[in-house]
């Protein structure tokens, strides 16, 4: 965990009564709805179809046991008793008053959580793998670039009204876990071929109405030239973005229209002006940051501890969600826990106070009270010690957390869609309940393999539906809800946009519609460790058209 | 660019005004009397455009109560009073159309 500073703790202190000085005077009237808008937006303040909505920010994924508790506490005190983790690493409380809200963010305060810059047309939270610091493929911890950045773009002055919002990943893992290429800025960091370490630049990457796989502006960045080569970036967008249509505002737009190439141009020439100037970071300065995270003080302990041994030989429930929800770490003898919160029936990455002060206890038994958050809406425990994995696992069954689905055809990226949501224009929740159920025999889950199912609401696509494996649109059409299906969209270092099956389906056929597909795939897959997203490739989409279109 | 309360209003049956409350974003809807009502079924009813534009008026000058008032479509029932007339106003009036992790007030 990163351990906040005393400037750190002065700024949120000084937010918290600025943003209560603002919501008491919209109250009394004093400002009116037009005035307070941006400001609620700088706090991550939405109004929604039923009520406030608070976008919470969970820097790079990373909380504690004590941040966990807090957000428990905001759930059951200010909310309805539940919370929902999203696509970005941020969590969102849906049903929050106005007039609570700055007790809300004063009470986050104290445990260094805030709502800064979850809104609004500025850098948005920093987000990385969720695997950070204990993945096995991975070179260094990406986080200490992702709070060096947070740091830098917090309160920027220059880069707090861009033309649009801007979303930052990184991920130092050659899988990507961060769908960094659907970013407007992605980076990975690699070793080059003289085994020096450095940044590959992702940028003009992003979903919504107009999706763009990124485009590499830069083979291999050094890791001095971080900050301000991300600066030139932000500077060429800042002033070329589109401000004039809201459409074509974010930087996909500019990258496309300019040319991969010729924006490399304008960004290297901005760079050259600044890059030798007070941005150049000092080996020091990144030393001192890496020094603020604090790792765990992990055991010597042996891989395959016997009590793993024995309860996975006793216990097949146990050995199918060991097979599934649990990876290697890179220290032996422990292990990373993903817990599911797609349980049959469940909405997508939503949790309940109950959950989080559970999961907040367990993490502190099991993981050095430490917990993360993926952008396919479920939770981690990083640091679990591999003999501890029996017990861990029949507290996450007795709470919901263990539905051994991860990576399945049920553990499914939904947003919150017509539900709750005032941009949405069909129902996402419903649809991914729907499919959970058709779907709730685990074995035949198993069997498809990995399968993800992304669905949006709206073409806002929130749901990440352009890079499913099969993607979910829905959209309204003569006043009834229609969904379109995209097959072969994927997020990761292979990221590619799903293309349209064909005609959109009404609400009720939809999940039909994903029997038909699946039935299709296990008709044609070449033997049964043949993905989905590799039959796909293979066979090309007509196959599942045939078969959709053939029947509805 | 010209704002909303300016363009000229289009509606194709019955409507209502609804708003969020300011205080705590519920949901309301704008009655007869000139005060808000959480309850669809007091709202005032406007049929033609001049009736609606005029509500929709007098409710954006509402900006201390409520927030972002908008023409709503309705169905009135059997005694004339509104009922909401698309998806997106059944769900406002009656919440997601799931359960909730938690039942409220539980």
């Amino acid at each position: 965990m990163y351990l906040y500073d005393t400037y750190d703790r002065a700024l949120l202190a000084e937010r918290v009564a600025e943003f209560r000085d603002q919501v008491a005077r919209r109250l009394s009237g004093e400002l009116s709805e037009d005035e307070f808008k941006p400001l609620r937006l700088m706090n991550g303040v939405y109004l929604q179809l039923h009520a406030y909505m608070l976008r919470i920010a969970i820097p790079y994924g990373s909380l504690s046991s004590d941040q966990m508790r807090m957000l428990a506490h905001v759930a059951r005190r200010y909310d309805r008793g539940y919370g929902h983790f999203t696509t970005r690493q941020n969590i969102q409380f849906n049903w929050i008053k106005l007039a609570d809200m700055p007790d809300v963010v004063a009470d986050l305060a104290t445990v260094e959580l805030h709502a800064m810059q979850t809104s609004g047309n500025c850098v948005r939270n920093i987000t990385s793998d969720q695997w950070a610091g204990v993945a096995s493929d991975e070179i260094e911890d990406p986080r200490i670039w992702a709070e060096i950045l947070r740091q830098h773009s917090t309160l920027h002055p220059e880069f707090t009204f861009l033309p649009r919002k801007f979303k930052i990943a990184i991920t130092a893992s050659a899988h990507d876990r961060a769908a960094i290429k659907v970013h407007d800025i992605g980076l990975r960091l690699f070793r080059n071929e003289q085994g020096e370490a450095g940044f590959e630049v992702v940028v003009g990457g992003g979903l919504g109405r107009t999706p763009f796989i990124g485009k590499v502006i830069r083979p291999f960045l050094k890791k001095r030239d971080f900050l301000s080569y991300i600066e030139a970036i932000l500077r060429v967008y800042n002033q070329y973005g589109r401000r004039d249509n809201i459409y074509k505002a974010r930087i996909k737009i500019l990258v496309h229209e300019l040319g991969a190439e010729r924006f490399a141009q304008e960004v290297e020439a901005e760079w050259k002006a600044i890059n030798n100037g007070e941005l150049a970071l000092d080996p020091a300065i990144v030393a001192g940051i890496a020094a603020r995270f604090r790792y765990p003080d992990y055991n010597q302990l042996a891989d395959d501890a016997p009590a793993l041994t024995a309860a996975r030989q006793s216990d097949r429930r146990f050995a199918t969600w060991l097979g599934n929800s649990v990876a290697n770490h890179k220290v032996a003898g422990y292990a990373i826990v993903t817990l599911s919160l797609k349980p049959e029936g469940g909405p997508p990455g939503d949790a309940t106070a109950e959950q989080m002060e559970a999961i907040a206890e367990l993490a502190e038994r099991y993981s050095f009270g430490e917990i993360r958050v993926g952008h396919e809406q479920n939770l981690v425990l990083p640091h679990v010690a591999q003999h501890d994995l029996p017990e861990l696992w029949r507290a996450l069954d007795a709470l919901g957390l263990a539905t051994p689905n991860v990576g399945l055809i049920s553990d499914i990226i939904a947003c919150p869609g017509l539900d709750y949501c005032s941009l949405a224009n069909a129902r996402s929740i419903p649809i991914a309940q729907e499919l959970t159920h058709r779907f709730g025999d685990l074995k035949r889950a198993r069997e498809l393999g990995r399968l993800h199912v992304n669905i949006s609401g709206c073409i806002n696509a929130c749901g990440h539906h352009h890079v499913g494996h099969i993607g979910i649109l829905g959209v309204e059409k003569n006043g009834e809800e229609v969904y379109q299906i995209t097959l072969g969209g994927r997020a990761d270092e292979a990221a590619q946009l799903g293309e349209l099956l064909g005609p959109a389906v009404p609400y009720h056929q939809v999940a039909d519609v994903i029997e038909d597909i699946v039935a299709a795939y296990l008709e044609v897959r070449a033997r049964p460790d043949e993905l989905f997203i590799d039959t796909l490739a293979r066979v090309g989409i007509e196959p599942f058209k045939e078969r959709v279109y053939a029947v509805h | 660019m010209t704002s909303p309360l300016q363009q000229k209003l289009k509606i194709t049956g019955p409507v209502v005004i609804t708003a969020n409350r300011l205080a705590d974003g519920a949901v309301v809807y704008r009655a007869a009397d000139g005060g808000w009502t959480t309850l669809i079924n007091e709202a005032a009813i406007a049929t033609t455009a001049p009736a609606a534009s005029a509500m929709l008026a007098a409710a954006g000058a509402d900006d201390v109560l409520v927030v972002g008032p908008y023409v709503a479509p309705v169905e009135p029932d059997a005694d004339g009073r509104a009922q909401p007339g698309n998806l997106r106003e059944r769900i406002r009036v009656a919440g997601p159309t799931f359960d909730l992790p938690v039942i409220v007030g539980a």
